[in-house]
């Protein structure tokens, strides 16, 4: 009994931090532009997709978890300047739909250069699982989770403790005033698109062992990354952390508890009972105040 | 067996005899007219990766024809259209096939819902059609102009649940993906176990873009009068479900359907899938085929000449589109032509066919024509498949 409580929420555990990763990049980004990019999922498929490709044609992984990051930035920095930048003044509604051309754009250039077929990735510290009080995981949940854990201190810090990170909050809470001091706003927004790019792409380089790559796995991990900066509120950082976790471990319980077939119902009850009864999440308080 | 044998050399000989003599007259033959044959694949989209191999394959067999002097002498006229995975476009494409291209037979329709969108179409039009596509529906009830080439879901679980009887094994676990192919399976799974006599004691399905499945087999597990796991899905879906298996330390016996019967599942799950067992076509496994088999030439040629050609690993579906190809053609043989009725006729009387999905025999009560013997249980060692005694 206990067992098997364990192993569901040692399962909800990884799903969660690979969830909470894709949240964590909507915040940045919403944070900065006040865009939800719903090209987030993208970035985490790129950099899944370059340390796989790379790796099985002899790349080191660290090098190519770095090649898939530097590609995955710079793609970042062209969606912002050429679709994002450019339309500054339209809607928000406008900017989703840009985001999500985007998003299509990238998956077809995807396809181009990798095909259609899923790439596989070694785990990067072998596949014996390792046993706790009789619940099992593998060791590669272990290095999402640790990762997750890492990026999450690190980008806390950087927001603290960096110019540009305070630049970055600057901008968010009032974009005129960040101006006025000599804030380059513009190149704030491209900073949080390179650096949520980044984010995702080692994202995408952690779970690949666990989800298999291909040019398609964006989307998915995106819809649950929004799911979860929703329910922790849209810009709060820890916030979608937390969300992605509990999205996580409610979707094994579900599975487990309740019935499998509802399983990726959970994830969009929380959404919906989310915007009904707490439209700033849990953490969010007038969703945009802080990282 | 003597005489479906007989009836194969009969038409291979038949088949050599027609294609040199053709080939002799081919300079005559150049103003006949072509046989029309009109298909419908889903070479982009979802379902892309059966679908792509079905159409290069059409197009290369189709090409080798003519150039080996046709069809008694008629050249084969091929029009290829991409539905996309789409069924509404593949209801479309058929409607174009029989209104503006006016073809004499249709081989297509990927999957089960592209299929029985153009069913309708080809009944109304009278136009003979071979589906590639798997599920049972297709062909039972028989309808007058649709036969199929694949095996069905129904018989994966028959032969796996044969496999289970022979291994002493009467509890099954069911894991099914939540998408048309895996549903259907999950359908055929509960109505074979239900006649064979096997108990079905957990029935659980997972989503196809799942990345993790282990509280569905957690549940499984602890289900402690399991024996065996079937898993029904296509794609990366079972290839994540088996590392979730050894994950998790399940020791009761894995299967899962054809499905996954491509060389792409084992590099998928790796070191996982050793020992999972499966039904797959002959095409799988040619090298390992008794020399008496009646498959094995068939099957070794194809993989050389499709591995050489493409520079990929040959796919059964590569195979079911040649089946359906060859069967039409073969029939136009015998039909004298391409009279839509007598050409029906004619594909309704295969017997002993023998293609990379088994030996195909029909008749007006079965319009796919393939029996149990066509499925091989084989299990994955040491990165290969191997066949199971």
């Amino acid at each position: 009994m206990f067992a098997e409580l364990l192993q569901y929420l040692l399962s909800g555990l990884t799903i969660g931090a690979i969830y909470a990763l894709a949240g964590l990049g909507f915040s940045i980004i919403y944070n900065a532009s006040h865009v939800i990019n719903f090209a987030q999922g993208e970035f985490i498929m790129i950099g899944g997709m370059a340390s796989a490709t790379l790796t099985a044609s002899g790349v080191p992984l660290p090098l190519a978890i770095l090649i898939g990051c530097g590609g995955a930035m710079l793609v970042g920095v062209l969606v912002a300047k050429f679709a994002v930048e450019r339309a500054r003044n339209a809607s928000t509604v406008t900017l989703i739909i840009i985001t999500i051309g985007a998003s299509i754009f990238l998956r077809g250039v995807a396809e181009l250069v990798w095909g259609k077929d899923f790439k596989r990735l070694d785990a990067f510290s072998g596949e014996t699982p390792i046993q706790v009080l009789g619940a099992s995981m593998q060791p590669q949940s272990l290095w999402v989770v640790g990762t997750a854990g890492v990026l999450i201190v690190a980008i806390g810090l950087f927001f603290a403790r960096t110019l540009t990170g305070k630049a970055i909050l600057a901008t968010s809470h009032n974009r005129l005033a960040a101006q006025l001091v000599g804030i380059d706003v513009k190149r704030v927004v491209l900073a949080s698109f390179a650096l949520s790019a980044a984010l995702g792409a080692v994202g995408g380089a952690v779970v690949a062992p666990i989800t298999f790559s291909y040019t398609e796995m964006g989307i998915m991990l995106g819809l649950k990354g929004f799911t979860a900066a929703v329910l922790g509120g849209l810009g709060h950082g820890p916030g979608a952390v937390a969300g992605g976790l509990i999205v996580g471990i409610a979707e094994a319980l579900g599975a487990g508890y309740i019935s499998s077939a509802y399983k990726d119902a959970v994830a969009f009850v929380i959404i919906l009972a989310v915007l009904l009864f707490m439209p700033n999440g849990l953490f969010g308080k007038r969703g945009t105040e802080r990282v | 067996m003597r005489k479906g044998l007989l009836a194969t050399i009969a038409f291979t000989a038949a088949f050599t005899a027609t294609t040199a003599v053709s080939g002799l007259l081919s300079g005559a033959a150049q103003a006949a007219d072509p046989i029309k044959v009109g298909a419908i694949v889903s070479a982009t989209g979802p379902a892309s990766f059966l679908g792509d191999p079905e159409k290069k394959v059409l197009e290369l067999y189709a090409d080798r024809i003519n150039k080996a002097g046709g069809v008694d002498g008629r050249p084969v006229q091929l029009t290829v259209y991409d539905d996309g995975g789409a069924a509404d476009k593949a209801a479309s494409f058929t409607k174009r096939l029989i209104e503006s291209d006016g073809v004499d037979v249709i081989v297509g329709g990927t999957t089960t819902a592209a299929t029985m969108a153009a069913v309708p179409l080809v009944e109304r039009a009278g136009v003979p059609f071979i589906s590639l596509a798997g599920a049972v529906v297709i062909v039972e009830p028989v309808k007058k102009w649709v036969f199929k080439t694949p095996h069905t879901d129904r018989m994966a679980a028959e032969k796996v649940m044969e496999d289970m009887k022979k291994r002493g094994l009467t509890k099954l676990a069911l894991l099914s993906e939540d998408s048309g192919f895996g549903k259907s399976g999950r359908e055929q799974t509960v109505a074979v176990a239900k006649e064979r006599g096997i108990e079905l004691v957990a029935d659980e399905t997972y989503g196809a873009k799942d990345t993790d499945v282990t509280a569905q087999l957690t549940k499984i597990k602890s289900n402690a009068s399991a024996q065996a796991v079937l898993v029904f899905g296509l794609g990366q879906g079972p290839a994540v479900v088996t590392k979730n298996y050894r994950q998790l330390g399940i020791a009761l016996p894995l299967y899962q359907s054809h499905g996954v019967a491509s060389k792409e599942y084992i590099r998928l799950a790796g070191g996982a899938a050793e020992g999972v067992r499966l039904p797959a076509a002959g095409l799988v496994v040619a090298a390992q085929l008794a020399d008496s088999d009646p498959q094995k030439k068939v099957v070794t040629e194809f993989t050389k000449v499709y591995e050489d050609s493409f520079n990929t690993e040959v796919s059964t579906f590569a195979g079911h589109a040649y089946d359906g190809l060859m069967i039409a053609l073969d029939a136009v043989k015998r039909a004298g032509g391409t009279d839509k009725a007598k050409l029906r006729d004619a594909i309704e009387q295969t017997k002993g066919y023998v293609g990379t999905g088994g030996t195909v025999t029909m008749s007006a009560k079965d319009h796919m024509g393939l029996t149990l013997d066509a499925f091989h249980m084989v299990e994955v060692k040491q990165g290969d498949w191997a066949l199971v005694k």
